[in-house]
């Protein structure tokens, strides 16, 4: 296995994964993978899934370091489930250890929508995030969906505290949101000074659903072909 | 905790399993492993020319019959023949002594408990009957039950060693000497590769790709192949996607397993619908890692079809020696559908014959799930450790240290991670049956029913919209929930959701049932 120049390498990874994923060999590779995906900012579940299993087969050549990475990645990729598909793999000893006791409160929070305990418990543990370059920007990201899931006119201060975001940097951020995703603000009710409307979807806007419910399926209406006859 | 989570070593609880588990041969009743007796000798031969001739149909006589017979006859207590006693019956012939042998440890397994040097045994067999197999040059059809059977049993006695493997606190000096001496015996690399092998050898992906476009005949030949080839690899293939999917669920990676079945279509009937015990199998594992995924929708849908088949078919299989298998997977897939409609009700979802037969076994429990207390948390754990798949520790055991038993570690691990997710999930069920009473209610005023405050419930109303919406395997959002609602502002406004007559299918069916009047009524007339 040569040193190849940076693309090849993530290239050939995701062929080993592919085809040949249970070789004790390819830790190494899997490992810089890993390593990869947070300085490119990209991300590969396989991947990582894939060392986590790796890990599981033989716990003496775990890193934890690299668990962690692993973890935090996940951690991003929400609201997809990645974070406990790789605690599931994960012993528990393991787990017990104080970085990952971290990241499993981070994770809990952002499961139950607690963004405002989410931001102050990651304030006390910038280190750990700040390796892990664009972290921020994907939690941002994960508690829009959730508010758009939800609302269809959100308070400002809500949005606010789910994106950590305040003041200036705040009206800034809802320029650019308005300018390219098509939200809109409004002037809300005596209580709250600002209103956000998020662009419409399915899941905040009911009507919006393809209702499948209704149809019937063709081979139920089949069924009576031999009466229609 | 672990209370009813039964980690016996004996093969399916259903099996019977003699007392004398000290690991014996049934040396003691006089096994005499060169003795061959008459019936054998007539079984062995016959079964060699049938599979020289391709003879399927007798094969399958011999196999799910006569073997049976004989076993339950002759050989209840020990082991058949050894196989250098049969093979001058039948030629020596390399690839017969090496199925008979498959079959000579299934025997073992499923009627007296296997020592540690014949699970290492069955190991080599295994993995000089795959090299065989995969080097190409197996010439053979075999009914399809037997190829499920081989692969049902390989992954079967993987985890059966695992389990043996981590009970390391009463193994005897010999014991443990040949835990150090083979180690490389089931170590889950080998499993996983020949699995692994055997699915790309048999380019069972891509005929199942070509059979989508009419290039291919698979299916429709129930995996027979009628041109004068074999069948064996191509089966083999088949099922042991089956078999990975089974593995990954074992090791808790549930993402890939599910990846790994893929390939097949399992909204469509198919070739492991042909073997009863494939098909449950494959459900029971798809269900779970579904369940275990969050997607709780497919896997109450999966759950119920699967079901509603046990229950129309299973009376043609009580002769069967899986009959015992179906039955406890039934049970298993019920406690699991119950767990799946406590997290997320349906009430469109489950036809009616099934959901009588859940109430009648789980109405209580489910009640007390949907409660959500700390009783609640102990009808999740009964139920998940009854119906989870025997979770294992792939890594080789510490032979060193202070002798523990870990075996019971995979299992923990899961339990704990499923239950945590039952704890976020508690406020939810609250907020559901308030939102049913209402079209629009004011943040505040819920807030004030629920005893929390505003902020609070904010972020209660954000996770049951999180939770309820699961991201599917191609990264799509999905609704799980028949209960929806959005908030402008500060009014919560519910989606209506009330479960709308199904007029078509009410039609459809009063068509059906008054052709069968009709038609009755017909044959009155000419009496």
């Amino acid at each position: 296995m040569g040193r190849e120049p940076q693309q090849q390498v993530s290239f050939t990874v995701e062929q080993l994964v592919a085809v040949n994923p249970y070789n004790p060999d390819i830790l190494a590779d899997l490992e810089n993978y890993v390593n990869e995906q947070v300085l490119s900012q990209t991300y590969n579940l396989d991947a990582n899934l894939c060392l986590l299993r790796l890990y599981q087969f033989e716990p003496q050549r775990m890193s934890i370091q690299i668990v962690e990475r692993i973890l935090i990645k996940a951690l991003m990729a929400m609201p997809a489930q990645d974070f406990s598909l790789c605690l599931f793999l994960i012993p528990e000893q393991v787990q017990m250890e104080e970085r990952f006791k971290t990241l499993i409160v981070l994770s809990h929070y952002l499961e139950t929508s607690r963004f405002h305990q989410f931001w102050e418990e990651a304030a006390k543990n910038r280190h750990i995030l700040e390796v892990i370059p664009g972290f921020e920007q994907a939690i941002q990201a994960y508690a829009i969906h959730v508010l758009t899931l939800t609302y269809q006119k959100v308070p400002r201060p809500v949005l606010a505290e789910a994106i950590n975001v305040e003041g200036l940097s705040l009206d800034k951020f809802l320029e650019y949101q308005a300018a390219n995703n098509g939200w809109v603000l409004e002037k809300g009710s005596s209580r709250t000074q600002q209103l956000v409307v998020f662009p419409r979807n399915e899941f905040n806007h009911p009507e919006l659903r393809k209702n499948t419910a209704d149809g019937i399926p063709l081979e139920h209406v089949t069924r009576i072909f031999p009466v229609l006859v | 905790m672990a209370s009813s989570y039964d980690y016996d070593d004996g093969p399916y609880d259903s099996r019977p399993y003699p007392s004398s588990a000290g690991g014996q041969q049934g040396g003691d009743l006089g096994y005499d492993p060169n003795f061959v007796p008459d019936s054998v000798k007539t079984f062995v031969v016959h079964l060699y020319r049938y599979i020289r001739e391709k003879n399927v149909y007798e094969i399958l006589q011999m196999y799910e019959g006569s073997f049976q017979r004989l076993s339950e006859r002759m050989f209840r207590d020990s082991p058949w023949p050894s196989v250098e006693a049969v093979a001058p019956y039948v030629d020596n012939d390399h690839v017969f002594c090496l199925l008979y042998r498959e079959m000579w440890f299934r025997h073992v397994y499923a009627r007296l408990s296997p020592t540690g040097r014949q699970r290492v045994d069955s190991w080599d067999n295994y993995c000089s009957l795959f090299s065989v197999v995969l080097h190409g040059v197996v010439n053979m059809q075999l009914p399809i039950l037997w190829l499920w059977d081989m692969v049902d049993e390989f992954v079967y006695q993987f985890q059966s060693y695992c389990q043996y493997r981590a009970k390391l606190k009463n193994k005897t000096e010999e014991e443990l000497q040949l835990l150090k001496q083979y180690d490389q015996a089931w170590n889950v690399y080998g499993v996983l590769n020949y699995l692994q092998a055997l699915v790309e050898k048999s380019m069972i992906i891509q005929i199942l790709e070509r059979e989508k476009e009419g290039l291919e005949q698979f299916t429709a030949t129930d995996g027979y192949d009628y041109q004068g080839g074999s069948n064996v690899l191509k089966m083999l293939g088949y099922y042991s996607m089956i078999g990975l999917l089974r593995v990954h669920c074992l090791l808790g990676d549930y993402h890939t397993g599910l990846k790994c079945l893929a390939p097949i279509d399992i909204s469509q009937q198919g070739v492991y619908t042909t073997v009863i015990g494939s098909h449950i199998f494959t459900i029971y594992h798809y269900g779970f890692a579904n369940l275990m995924l969050r997607r709780y929708v497919e896997a109450t849908r999966e759950f119920n079809k699967i079901l509603l088949y046990i229950l129309k078919f299973k009376q043609y299989h009580q002769k069967s020696p899986q009959f015992d298998q179906i039955l406890k997977k039934n049970e298993q897939m019920y406690a699991l559908l119950a767990i799946c409609l406590s997290l997320c009700p349906q009430t469109k979802l489950i036809e009616e014959n099934v959901s009588a037969q859940l109430k009648e076994k789980y109405n209580d429990k489910m009640l007390k799930m949907q409660r959500f207390d700390d009783e609640a948390y102990a009808v999740f754990d009964e139920l998940f450790s009854y119906a989870c798949p025997k979770f294992i520790t792939p890594s080789a055991p510490a032979l060193e240290e202070p002798l523990i038993n870990y075996n019971q570690d995979a299992y923990r691990l899961q339990l704990k991670l499923f239950l945590y997710e039952v704890k976020q999930q508690q406020l939810l069920a609250g907020v559901r049956n308030y939102l049913k009473l209402y079209s629009t209610i004011s943040i505040a005023k819920l807030a004030t029913y629920m005893e929390v405050d505003e902020a609070t419930l904010r972020t209660i109303l954000m996770t049951y919209k999180h939770k309820m919406h699961a991201v599917d395997s191609d990264g799509k959002i999905i609704c799980n929930s028949d209960l929806d609602f959005y908030i402008i502002d500060d009014i919560i406004h519910v989606i209506d959701a009330k479960a709308r007559k199904l007029h078509g299918d009410y039609f459809l069916r009063q068509i059906l049932k008054f052709e069968e009047i009709n038609a009755e009524l017909d044959r009155v007339k000419l009496d």
